[in-house]
């Protein structure tokens, strides 16, 4: 198996893009470093098979978008969206992440080693999320499922709307949002939450005890007058 | 003691009607805004409004029956691999699983891609009936993003980004519990019975500049294959339009307020966004200041009911229509034959628009397995294809009466119009005159 080196300074976006989705799961190309990023938009989106590439630099929009089985790996920072819509692999980011980051992401991992901005897992759909540092404003908006994790604090209105996606917050959290609540843990979170930290390389940095979680009331699940200010 | 005068006769209010006070009584009993399917109800000025001149001793017209009038039209030309070839430029507007029943997607597919022509999917992902039966089939990218996934925008035909729609410019969908079945709660990753509430707007951009990035990674993801179209309401269509076709779209899709919904505020749908004959022209102009009529096409949806309005939006610039009631009436809703099924649900035929609570009797807007069953797909898309037959063969008619070998031939100087207000908005000379409002300065 070799590594194949794609630079973006000398070829285009098109042209990693194409080669990479040329790869099925039988290839043996699987391991890619794409150097020179310098911020370019869609590096690495719409992968469908099990590769390895690492980005050398910092992303723009949306790295590794509706991600499927691959794993992406950014030594640098992402722009707003990375792994935007993930059905499943993984992305790793060892600095920050700008806004949406895992936005309506339906499976897979990201883990975000730095900070991320407002928005991170909006309307998460099944995916799971762990971020090392704090989380901005408007976190977990409308989330569906999945989890969130978060070893820092996070910003105003964490959780506004969601639905059935869990919080985990080792932080403050400056407020919650509409419907979005504290909850028990019980030792199925400590379980769930053990592996999180695990998988996102997050296990030397924080226990689960030192975690609490949040979900929804569920009181806006269906209309009722009585709970109108809350609209 | 009884005046020998006579009474002042009863006299109710213009302004507090019989039907404003029921909505007030309505909204006083139960805390809750009105929420209903369709468009709009009121009276607007419309493509009734205008009139095709025919032909004369300046223009002359084709023979009806014998020589060609083509009906094809090409969407996403502009950037696009495979762009799309349709027969005949009445494409089927989005409308959501979940809003409808499988067998009602079905046939739409069905009835479509009889007559030659796309159908599109909507806010609750792509359902294997409407994929299986539909040649070319559009797939939306909404707020909402429930189903979404690369395997189904790999198998589309066509992507649409969905910013606005006409019946609620600013609001997301709705998808009241009765609705929220199994199958729908699995697709859009719900819990069932809820109420759903999509968002109104996308949760990874903002903005123009945001969505040219959001499309480049749509083509990125998809090898630059698919066409795709940017679907907005009729709210701001001059400054609309031209955003879309800077953001990189190959198609526009415009919807004015008398496009339907599934479900939303009645306020919202009677009191947001303009009516599509206002917004034709403005979108139009958008494109030729741009110098991208034509290039970039443009759909348009909103009321579309006859061959003749399909003219009309044509001589007025559009590349293709969409219909979205109409489609759901040619299938069966509304359809008198369920009079006494209406009656019991406190309605009338042609009047029911409680699509959001699931009762439908033709069995299209629910997800009751009882009433859809009663539905026939097979039936149902060939009732469309002919609607969809007949609307073409109207447009034929006037474009062959005003002189024209092609639908996209029609021109705004081929009408007229009929009121002071159609004119304005149209910009084609009110009937008798060759002014419009607006016109020169006045």
């Amino acid at each position: 198996m070799s590594k194949q080196t794609f630079d973006l300074a000398a070829q285009s976006l098109r042209e990693l893009n194409s080669a990479l989705h040329a790869l099925n799961g039988q290839t043996n190309q699987t391991a890619w470093d794409v150097v020179n990023p310098k911020g370019s938009h869609a590096i690495a989106a719409g992968l469908d098979a099990p590769l390895d590439v690492t980005v050398h630099g910092s992303t723009g929009y949306y790295c590794a978008g509706m991600n499927k089985h691959a794993t992406v790996r950014i030594k640098g920072s992402a722009g707003p969206g990375v792994a935007q819509n993930m059905m499943s692999g993984a992305v790793i980011v060892d600095g920050d992440a700008s806004q949406y980051a895992g936005a309506t992401g339906r499976g897979g991992l990201l883990v975000i080693k730095g900070n991320a901005s407002s928005r991170c897992g909006i309307s998460m759909k099944g995916i799971d999320i762990v971020v090392h540092g704090n989380i901005g404003h408007m976190s977990a908006f409308m989330a569906q499922s999945g989890n969130l994790v978060v070893l820092g604090d996070a910003g105003d209105a964490l959780g506004d709307s969601l639905y059935e996606a869990r919080m985990f917050v080792r932080g403050k959290v400056k407020s919650l949002g509409a419907d979005c609540i504290e909850k028990e843990m019980r030792p199925e979170h400590y379980d769930l939450l053990e592996d999180l930290l695990r998988r996102g390389e997050a296990d030397a940095k924080a226990k689960p005890e030192e975690f609490r979680r949040y979900g929804s009331a569920r009181k806006l699940y269906n209309f009722n007058i009585d709970n109108a200010d809350a609209y | 003691m009884t005046s020998e005068f006579p009474h002042t006769p009863p006299r109710k209010s213009y302004t507090f009607s019989d039907a404003a006070n029921a909505e007030i009584r309505r909204a006083a009993a139960s805390g809750i805004y009105d929420i209903r399917g369709g468009g709009t109800k009121r009276y607007l000025p419309h493509f009734d409004d205008l009139l095709f001149l025919g032909a004369s001793i300046s223009r002359y017209p084709l023979e009806g029956y014998r020589e060609k009038c083509s009906t094809d039209v090409w969407l996403g030309t502009r950037f696009a691999k495979n762009p799309i070839h349709l027969d005949i430029p009445v494409t089927i507007a989005g409308m959501s699983f979940g809003a409808l029943s499988g067998p009602a997607k079905e046939a739409l597919g069905r009835g479509a891609s009889a007559a030659g022509t796309s159908t599109t999917t909507g806010d609750g992902g792509m359902t294997e009936e409407e994929r299986g039966h539909s040649k070319t089939l559009v797939y939306q990218y909404l707020p909402s993003r429930y189903g979404m996934n690369p395997d189904d925008l790999r198998r589309a035909d066509a992507i649409e980004v969905v910013v606005g729609q006409g019946a609620k410019p600013g609001g997301g969908g709705m998808l009241l519990g009765q609705k929220i079945s199994d199958r729908v709660a699995m697709m859009r990753n719900l819990p069932k019975g809820i109420d759903q509430r999509s968002a109104c707007r996308h949760p990874d951009w903002t903005g123009p500049d945001d969505l040219e990035i959001k499309i480049l990674e749509l083509r990125e993801i998809t090898d630059w294959e698919k066409p795709i179209y940017v679907k907005i309401g009729g709210a701001r269509p001059y400054y609309d339009t031209a955003l879309a076709v800077k953001a990189g779209a190959d198609v526009v899709v415009l919807d004015g307020m008398q496009g339907g919904t599934a479900a939303t505020q009645d306020v919202f749908i009677e009191h947001v966004g303009q009516p599509i004959l206002a917004c034709i022209p403005l979108a139009v102009k958008a494109l030729q200041d741009l110098g991208m009529h034509r290039k970039v096409q443009l759909i348009v949806s909103g009321g579309i009911r006859t061959g003749a309005d399909v003219a009309k939006a044509m001589a007025l610039g559009a590349d293709a229509v969409a219909i979205g009631t109409a489609a759901l009436v040619a299938l069966g809703d509304n359809d008198p034959v369920f009079e006494a099924e209406y009656q019991k649900l406190g309605t009338t035929a042609g009047a029911y628009d409680d699509w959001h609570e699931g009762k439908d009797p033709a069995g299209i807007t629910t997800q009751d397995p009882e009433l859809y069953n009663r539905f026939d797909p097979v039936l149902g898309g060939r009732r469309l294809k002919n609607y969809l037959k007949v609307m073409t063969l109207e447009a034929q008619t006037i474009a062959r009466a005003c002189g024209k070998n092609h639908l996209h031939n029609l021109e705004p100087e081929d009408l007229c119009a009929l009121t002071m207000e159609a004119a304005a908005m149209a910009r084609v000379p009110l009937a008798g005159t060759d002014w419009y409002p607006g016109k020169n300065g006045f």
